[in-house]
């Protein structure tokens, strides 16, 4: 079928160097983890969701995706001793929406404390506009090799409510109501404001490139 | 800049869509994946799937169905039809759907909104509301439009973003069907009362009428069906045509 698999086509990329990692999902009962997964699978890797320390410890790469709400999510880790192993992890982990809000310092969220991993607050957008940001927006500022082959101005779709203030670890920029962080990078943490998994062909190019790092 | 979403509607029933789909170049125009795929393909920015059996038993057909177009599909989906319980959405959002769409469920049982709201998020789910506007005044109806609720559409959709809704489909019965556009005065009103995002359905009938309800109507999204699948409009040429006219969109 023609339209079948939008997601594959050939690259640049080594699908075979792809195909032989260990992807992890972090499955904490936090929302939609299916699309990830599914967003892997058509790159032709079947990723393993645990919340099993050895398993997430012995991946090449972790994915902490998340939908819902801070507080709720951040005692769903806690019960799994997930809040101490992610920011222990060295290989490269890619934190997903609420999971890229869950890494930084704190959220306006239910005055949630996070798993610190970004020195940063986490923070509500105001009313100027509607809430939640939902939608397709236009990616700025691009740096680093998550956005390899990513144009500056490509669209993402974002749904959220609170946003990441601009930092030194921005490694992309979206704009509504004011300038935030679409993504952010420290050492082997990777983390995305959008869902990749549901981004078109800048998603899935930006999920080829982390499994490339 | 945030762009205006396009959303193709595709009723399905079986498992299948229904309703006129006349498209040569797909190999099953029946196979409700491969079209999502296709409209994916052009250029939508959201699919809406609606599941016009809807009965208890065929659910499972649904979920089925839903769970193939999530493993296909890169865009956001969302999908109603019948849905009346949190248990219902469960299931869905489990199988891979992004959102669930309700209408007459809401009416009858409102805190099925804040029921949903605070279990998966308001982000998923979508008030969808049928008004018909005759003497006067707007009026919400269910059951498909068959019957009316006896309340006011302003006042139901302050109620829906109280409760939690994360985003309201509005449909103009009046416009519904006719081609003629959207119910732009109508949905601009709206779009000043809430602050949660807006999807225009019913009435587009050629380019111009989507660029009204984006500009006149300040909808956040516009949703249509016939037009797509018989191919009057073509999303691509619909997207330049925007950008033409300054509306933000993804192209």
């Amino acid at each position: 079928m023609i339209y079948l698999i939008p997601g594959i086509r050939d690259s640049h990329l080594s699908l075979n160097k792809m195909k032989d990692q260990k992807i992890v999902i972090i499955d904490y009962d936090a929302g939609n983890i299916q699309s990830v997964k599914y967003a892997f699978e058509r790159l032709g890797i079947t990723p393993v969701v645990s919340n099993d320390e050895e398993v997430i410890r012995s991946a090449d790469k972790v994915i902490f995706p998340g939908v819902g709400e801070a507080a709720w999510a951040m005692n769903s880790l806690r019960k799994n001793g997930l809040d101490q192993l992610i920011p222990q992890l060295t290989q490269p982990v890619l934190g997903i929406c609420l999971g890229m809000q869950l890494m930084c310092e704190s959220s306006e969220e239910s005055d949630t404390k996070g798993l610190g991993i970004f020195p940063l607050q986490v923070k509500r957008f105001t009313n100027e506009r509607k809430v939640p940001h939902m939608g397709w927006n236009e990616l700025d500022e691009l740096k680093g090799s998550l956005f390899d082959g990513v144009q500056e101005k490509e669209y993402a779709y974002f749904v959220h409510s609170y946003y990441v203030p601009s930092s030194s670890e921005t490694v992309a920029s979206c704009n509504y109501i004011l300038n935030f962080s679409a993504s952010l990078q420290k050492d082997n943490f990777y983390a995305c404001q959008f869902h990749p998994e549901k981004s078109g062909e800048v998603g899935v190019r930006i999920l080829e490139n982390f499994i490339n790092l | 800049m945030l762009s205006k979403r396009i959303i193709p509607c595709l009723d399905v029933k079986d498992g299948r869509t229904v309703k006129g789909v006349n498209f040569v170049d797909l190999r099953d125009a029946g196979d409700a994946v491969e079209l999502a795929a296709y409209y994916a393909e052009q250029g939508a920015d959201e699919l809406v799937f609606l599941d016009i059996t809807a009965t208890h038993e065929k659910r499972k057909t649904l979920v089925d169905l839903v769970q193939k177009v999530a493993k296909e599909l890169n865009i956001p989906f969302t999908v109603g039809g019948g849905i009346s319980t949190p248990e219902d959405v469960g299931i869905l959002l489990n199988a891979g759907a992004d959102k669930v769409s309700i209408n007459s469920s809401a009416v009858r049982n409102p805190k099925l909104i804040s029921d949903l709201a605070s279990r998966f998020g308001s982000q998923c789910v979508v008030v969808a509301v049928d008004a018909r506007f005759a003497d006067g005044k707007w009026e919400v109806y269910l059951n498909g439009g068959r019957l009316a609720a006896g309340i006011d559409l302003f006042d139901w959709i302050l109620e829906a973003e109280r409760l939690g809704a994360g985003e309201i489909l509005f449909t103009s019965m009046n416009h519904d069907g006719t081609k003629n556009g959207f119910a732009n005065e109508t949905l601009a009103k709206l779009s000043e009362m809430i602050n949660i995002p807006i999807i225009a359905s019913g009435g587009a009938g050629n380019m111009e009428h989507f660029a009204d309800t984006f500009t006149e109507g300040k909808a956040d999204a516009a949703l249509a069906a016939s037009v797509f699948h018989f191919k009057e409009i073509e999303i691509p040429n619909l997207k330049t045509y925007l950008k033409s006219k300054n509306i933000p969109v993804r192209i």
